[in-house]
């Protein structure tokens, strides 16, 4: 008889790594069926380049650098499929492969692979794109349904009933116009608990207040623009999000703070991912305060000594 | 609302639970390997030699120094074998191995009756002369956790019925089988320590035993059942503490110094018998369970073999990959089937080669699914860099020596780290490295 001898605990949860991504790309999936709908088949090339270049990225990364393969655990498939809805249905292939590479090699390998970038590299891309090639990443919106729009108006100044809002009927990036499927992928997230509500909730609550505050309706702030999609998949990205609860909420409210002042002062129409961005960087800050209590630790006998 | 404290993960328990419904039944071996170090502290030394004849509850290993407990002779018959073997953490322990004549001899006892009438100053020496140790696998003399340092005072005793391991069940079934017995050792302790308080913490998934407790509490002097939520580690002493009284064990120090002390239910129940009927530990209720034909409750007999044990539940259902003492959450690992059981197992579950297969460790995705889970407030993922590479004092500012090595972290960590492995090697080298720094000065 030959027994494995290991140190307890003898069971892990269900969830792995792996099992979390692919909970996250189930999430998305509704998102991407209706970019598909409303922009048609230039959407699910744009989406599918950029998923197929940020895993070759990923392999090729691995390889040469001699590491471990892990494109198995799916993360830039997340990392493609996020890139891949956050830019118009028209963008072009090669500014995909260039994004997705920069996601995947820049942001996140060059700082030591999954768990230790602290940017969220779809977002960064993103960034990268909209600095380089502005005209590409803000327009190219008039085709599938909205072939016959006049304009590409902003996706914020629409001026959308909340209907067309939430069905996704007005123009903007591939996956972040429809607030139903969006609001799918929520519930796929919360359901499996892959992520917590908190950070969304916090995100939207905060933007809402404010909003509200300087005078825009709360609603219509809610559910414009990129800030349903970048409250449910982009700031809660595991890796570039604090780690303690109290940090957690920080990180949320500035979020939404930082989104909803954008809007007002700014002259980019679209602050998600500027907020998220900023976020990132602000967020190992937070987990520095001490604000956490320590089982055993009262006011008097302060931790640390 | 039902108590209960922050972080703490659900480790599946309804499905791992088969045995909750089976009655108790007795297990007698034909042989039993009694180890002397069943208890935290020096092993007991054996005064018997091979040949001799021994009746059930005779005294066969004498306590060594200040935490030394008795060992009794669990079976009558004759000794046929005094010698050394490797145990649990591979060190060389005594041990006496008994033939059993199946007579069940037993030693002469001595009673002292009921626990409300029993003169306080009796109780602690009973329970030493008894061998209590703590039967939810802690295996701490309870005798010296009973003396209460002068300047201390304890104003709570609570018996710790969560058993919120998985896979044991082994609680659950002393409770609704014997409650009264569980209410007697609790009212012994407090009138040892003239306490007026007792709490009996028990889960929620126990229904049965909560009503069979809340029963056997009825009439009885200030004692009374507080359900808890079921989530690990609700049984730990120091959550136990924070959920039924409010308070908290400061960092590095015990529950008396809030006031408490905390007992297993199968501890109180060992001490009934020992005041009672003046019975030592001869005897456990052990949860048999996982991949054996027929999982049981056996109350079996200190020192018995785990083959024969797995024998009496229909054997293995398949080869086994592994096997481990107690829950599945803090087990401890068998080399083989050949060892006995001791006073503190509570059960014996056996893995598939499947279930037995080590998850590989892969890189933190910083999910904070760890932070989340730690009961006591720590950092899991952060000490685990450091643990990693050997930064001891490193991990001790980050109070690795907080950690109570419950297991959550690792068990929810997505990305698979062995989280509480480090935690226990990290706080054994800093434990070295302090001893080492005391016995230079
Ligand atoms: S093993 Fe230690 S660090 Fe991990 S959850 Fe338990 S107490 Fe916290
Ligand atoms: S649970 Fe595991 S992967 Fe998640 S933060 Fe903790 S150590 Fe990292």
């Amino acid at each position: 008889m030959s027994l494995i001898l290991s140190s307890a605990p003898h069971v892990r949860s269900k969830a792995n790594t792996q099992r979390l991504m692919l909970n996250v790309i189930i999430a998305l999936l509704p998102s991407l069926a209706a970019g598909i709908y409303y922009f048609g088949w230039r959407a699910a090339l744009v989406v599918g380049v950029s998923v197929a270049s940020a895993v070759a990225a990923e392999f090729i990364w691995q390889k040469l650098s001699r590491q471990k393969v892990r494109v198995y655990d799916l993360s830039a498939v997340v990392t493609g499929l996020l890139l891949g809805l956050i830019v118009p249905p028209s963008a072009p292939w090669w500014m995909m492969i260039i994004g997705s590479f920069f996601a995947i090699m820049v942001v996140k390998q060059l700082f030591g692979g999954i768990g230790d970038n602290f940017l969220n590299p779809a977002l960064a891309a993103r960034a990268l794109l909209l600095a380089s090639w502005p005209a590409l990443m803000t327009s190219g919106y008039n085709i599938g349904k909205f072939a016959d729009a006049t304009s590409s108006a902003t996706p914020l100044l629409a001026g959308a009933s909340y209907m067309d809002l939430l069905l996704g009927n007005v123009t903007g990036a591939i996956g972040e116009t429809c607030k139903i499927a969006i609001l799918l992928g929520f519930i796929w997230l919360l359901v499996t608990r892959t992520i917590r509500f908190e950070i969304p909730a916090a995100i939207l609550g905060t933007a809402a207040l404010l909003g509200w505050a300087l005078g825009y309706d709360p609603l219509t702030t809610v559910l414009s623009g990129g800030l349903l999609f970048g409250a449910v998949f982009m700031a809660t990205d595991y890796v570039t999000t604090p780690m303690r609860w109290e940090a957690r909420a920080l990180y949320a409210v500035g979020v939404g703070i930082i989104v909803v002042l954008i809007r007002k002062f700014g002259s980019y129409p679209e602050g998600v991912t500027y907020a998220i961005l900023l976020m990132n960087i602000a967020g190992p800050l937070f987990d520095r305060i001490p604000m956490h209590r320590i089982y055993g630790y009262t006011k008097a006998k302060k931790e640390g000594k | 609302m039902k108590a209960t404290f922050r972080g703490g993960v659900h480790p599946a328990h309804g499905s791992k639970r088969p045995t909750q419904a089976l009655a108790t039944r007795d297990f007698v071996s034909d042989t039993v390997q009694i180890v002397m170090n069943m208890n935290i502290g020096a092993p007991s030394k054996p005064c018997v030699k091979k040949g001799d004849h021994v009746k059930v509850g005779q005294v066969i290993g004498e306590p060594v120094g200040f935490l030394g407990l008795p060992v009794h002779a669990s079976v009558s018959g004759e000794v046929v074998a005094v010698d050394a073997i490797p145990y649990l953490t591979g060190d060389m322990v005594q041990s006496v191995t008994i033939k059993n004549d199946f007579q069940d001899e037993w030693e002469e006892l001595h009673p002292l009756g009921n626990v409300e009438k029993v003169d306080p100053a009796q109780i602690i020496p009973a329970i030493k002369a008894a061998g209590i140790c703590g039967m939810g696998g802690a295996s701490f003399p309870t005798h010296v956790k009973l003396t209460i340092a002068p300047g201390k005072k304890c104003e709570y005793v609570l018996a710790n019925g969560a058993e919120c391991e998985t896979h044991i069940t082994c609680d659950d079934r002393l409770m609704q089988e014997n409650a009264t017995r569980v209410v007697d050792g609790l009212r012994a302790v407090m009138r040892a320590l003239n306490v007026s308080q007792g709490i009996i913490g028990i889960e929620d998934n126990k229904p049965a035993a909560i009503a069979a407790m809340q029963k056997a509490c009825q009439g009885r002097h200030g004692v009374r059942v507080q359900v808890m939520k079921t989530k690990y580690p609700q049984g730990g002493e120091k959550q136990l503490i924070k959920v039924l009284t409010g308070r908290e064990v400061p960092s590095g120090g015990l529950p008396i110094d809030c006031g408490c002390v905390v007992v297993n239910v199968g501890t109180c129940a060992a001490i009934a018998d020992a005041i009672i009927d003046g019975k030592p530990v001869i005897d456990r209720i052990c949860t048999v369970t996982g991949a054996v034909r027929s999982p049981a409750n056996l109350r079996l007999r200190i020192g018995t073999i785990t083959e024969d044990i797995i024998g009496e539940c229909g054997g293995y259902s398949t080869d086994p990959g592994k096997i481990f003492f107690g829950g599945a959450m803090t087990g401890m690992c068998l080399p083989n089937d050949q060892l006995p059981m001791a006073k503190s197992t509570n059960g014996i579950v056996v893995f598939t080669k499947e279930e037995a297969v080590s998850a590989e460790e892969s890189p933190c995705i910083r999910c904070s699914k760890c932070v989340d889970a730690c009961p006591i407030g720590l950092n899991p993922y952060d000490m685990k860099i450091f643990a990693d590479a050997e930064k001891w004092d490193v991990c001790k500012k980050k109070h690795v020596m907080d950690c109570m090595l419950c297991g959550a972290c690792a068990f929810i960590c997505p990305a698979r780290r062995w989280l509480t492995p480090s935690f226990k090697i990290a706080k054994q080298k800093i434990a070295e490295q302090a001893k080492k720094e005391a016995a230079a000065k």
